[in-house]
């Protein structure tokens, strides 16, 4: 039999893969590597996460001082993004809207995923009446028009923006809880589950050890998802004017004051706009990614 | 005193429909049986599919609640059991599992699924002893000891059934329940699997109940062999005599039926006729009655009882001899 040198060298490079031992995360990372629109989105938001959360240290304009023999200016050297109508470096403003904005979809998405993971995981893994009785609470709070459950909870208790992270967190964790539920109850029925059973772990340890762990992969795609769609919700309670109150801003503030003014001073839309998009494009593409990426199915036999 | 008695032992799903989910029927998955497992003794369980014995497996494990009956083991019937009391019996018997793909969590390393049996029932006092554990264990069952930082899918199907015996071996079982444990894999690691879960039975005195649908292997690796049939037994004895001497016509007819490689071979095969019937509304008298070549009219109203036919060897069936 004639020596296939090729073949030989696959083998071993392969051998070498095996002797270094991967995890199905890193297997998950080299995947999502490949993936260049999933990787663009990533360095995109990592930037834009410094810039919002860095720069505003590092001496740039004040997003709040207004200069009022100024008023509204086109973009020039000195104010990269132009000047409100107020004066105030529109630059400044939307980098300390984005720390806002980004903060909320983060936070909440992080106070939603608690909730929802534990409550779908219980809801799943008991089953039965509890799990009814535990799915017809979300069924009706889902049913509730929940802008004005907002609106509602933001009257009631003071506009502070930590408030609004946890009123938003606690409204959207309803399909996460379901998305747990469903991925529980089919982990439930898997050997593993019974052979951990059958070794007497308790129901906790069972649900937090090898229930949850294993539904991240869903987890982790949603929470991308979920992240623009909070953003959004921000914007549009800032928008109705529940959200951050000047002079603070967020991108939805931003964006409703550049909508005011778009006939005359498009700029003021234009800048908040672009990053608005540009950050939801860019979680969208790496939920995407990362959807691909975990998919235990595509990965290497 | 046996390992483990079990007695009258039923196991009945209630088919439920309605708003009102009434109860208007049940499957009788494993219908009144009663047998016993002695110690360091394997016990092969055969049948075809659907006559209960992985359901009576899944019951002596407490991963199905039984519906009536009781199973003693090691003179303490834990079908009572429950909670913490259960939890901590649960070292006494253990069990492996038929598809290694799925028996082992994707998402922790092989060290980590035999460490866990170590941490529950607190058998490594500290972190180095579990270390020195796990690695015996891994070469208990011919693993490399380096290969405790691996996840499950870097292994074979035949490594992961090795990592899945060795995680029920951890805490020191008395009984290890098998449920098809080498169906899922190839014929050459399957004769690895048996030989290598007789050298531990050998080593270390565990008794086997042994579920599977293949009779060689189940010959092989049993002393006694126990014959289901639509959620009952109908013949227990020792493994030589059931396999050469079959008493019982259901016996006769699953073992006509494992190929042979003899051409000469002049063992008649004997074909069942009709279908299985539904354990929903099994057949009045002996289960077997109408598909039985040989059944009589009290068949179809006289339930058999187990008979002792020849020394060590029952059957649930009027007519045997």
């Amino acid at each position: 039999m004639p020596a296939v040198p090729e073949l030989e060298a696959a083998i071993e490079v392969a051998q070498k893969d095996i002797e270094a031992g991967t995890s199905l995360w890193r297997d998950a990372f080299h995947r999502l590597a490949k993936n260049k629109l999933a990787m663009a989105g990533a360095v995109f938001l990592a930037l834009l996460f410094l810039a919002c959360f860095v720069l505003p240290f590092c001496g740039i304009q004040s997003y709040e001082t207004t200069d009022m023999s100024l008023g509204p200016t086109l973009p020039s050297a000195k104010h990269w993004f132009g000047t409100d109508v107020l004066g105030r470096d529109l630059f400044s403003r939307v980098l300390f809207g984005g720390r806002i904005s980004l903060s909320v979809g983060i936070a909440a998405t992080v106070v939603s995923l608690i909730i929802g993971v534990l409550y779908g995981a219980i809801s799943g893994y008991f089953g039965g009446k509890l799990d009814m009785v535990m799915m017809r609470i979300v069924d009706i709070l889902y049913a509730l028009p929940y802008t004005i459950f907002v609106i509602l909870l933001m009257v009631l208790f003071n506009r502070s923006i930590l408030l609004l992270f946890l009123v938003i967190g606690a409204v959207e964790w309803l399909n996460m809880a379901r998305i747990v539920r469903g991925q529980v109850m089919a982990l439930r029925k898997q050997e593993f589950i019974e052979a951990a059973v059958a070794l007497g772990l308790r129901k906790r340890r069972i649900i937090l050890r090898h229930m949850i762990p294993n539904t991240l992969g869903i987890v982790v795609v949603y929470a991308t998802l979920t992240v623009p769609g909070i953003m959004l919700l921000e914007a549009f309670l800032s928008f109705l004017g529940f959200g951050v109150q000047p002079p603070m801003s967020s991108w939805g503030t931003l964006i409703d004051e550049g909508a005011k003014r778009m006939e005359e001073y498009p700029w003021l839309l234009l800048f908040p706009a672009l990053f608005f998009s540009a950050t939801l494009f860019s979680l969208n593409f790496l939920g995407d990614g990362l959807r691909d990426a975990l998919d235990v199915r595509a990965s290497k036999d | 005193m046996p390992l483990l008695q079990v007695n009258n032992l039923k196991v009945h799903f209630p088919i439920k429909s309605g708003m009102l989910s009434r109860v208007h029927a049940s499957v009788k998955a494993v219908d009144d049986v009663s047998f016993s497992v002695e110690q360091g003794e394997t016990l092969g369980l055969v049948g075809e599919s659907g006559c209960g014995k992985t359901t009576l497996g899944r019951a002596i494990m407490k991963l199905q609640e039984p519906t009536a009956g009781s199973v003693i083991l090691d003179g303490e019937d834990i079908a009572k059991l429950s909670g913490g009391e259960l939890r901590a019996r649960r070292r006494k018997f253990q069990m492996i599992f038929q598809d290694p793909y799925n028996s082992l969590n994707p998402r922790m390393t092989v060290g980590d699924i035999i460490g866990e049996s170590l941490d529950i029932h607190k058998l490594a006092a500290n972190q180095d002893e579990r270390q020195k554990r796990i690695q015996e264990l891994l070469k208990a069952v011919g693993l490399d000891p380096m290969h405790a930082q691996r996840y499950p899918h870097e292994f074979s199907g035949g490594q992961r059934q090795r990592i899945g015996i060795a995680r029920a071996l951890a805490v020191e079982p008395r009984l290890i329940v098998c449920d098809e444990p080498v169906s899922a894999l190839d014929v050459s690691v399957q004769a690895q699997i048996i030989n290598l879960l007789q050298d531990l039975q050998k080593e270390r005195g565990v008794a086997y109940l042994f579920v599977s649908h293949d009779l060689a292997v189940v010959e092989h690796i049993s002393q006694r062999i126990m014959v289901m049939y639509l959620g009952k037994v109908v013949e227990i004895g020792p493994a030589k005599a059931v396999v050469h001497s079959p008493k019982h016509p259901y016996t006769q007819a699953l073992i006509s039926a494992v190929p042979v490689i003899e051409i000469e071979s002049k063992r008649q095969r004997i074909v069942l006729s009709g279908e299985i019937p539904s354990p929903i509304n099994p057949p009045s008298g002996c289960p077997f009655h109408p598909r039985c070549p040989i059944a009589e009219a009290r068949c179809k109203t006289e339930v058999p009882v187990l008979r002792e036919i020849s020394a060590g060897q029952w059957a649930a069936c009027h007519l045997a001899k």
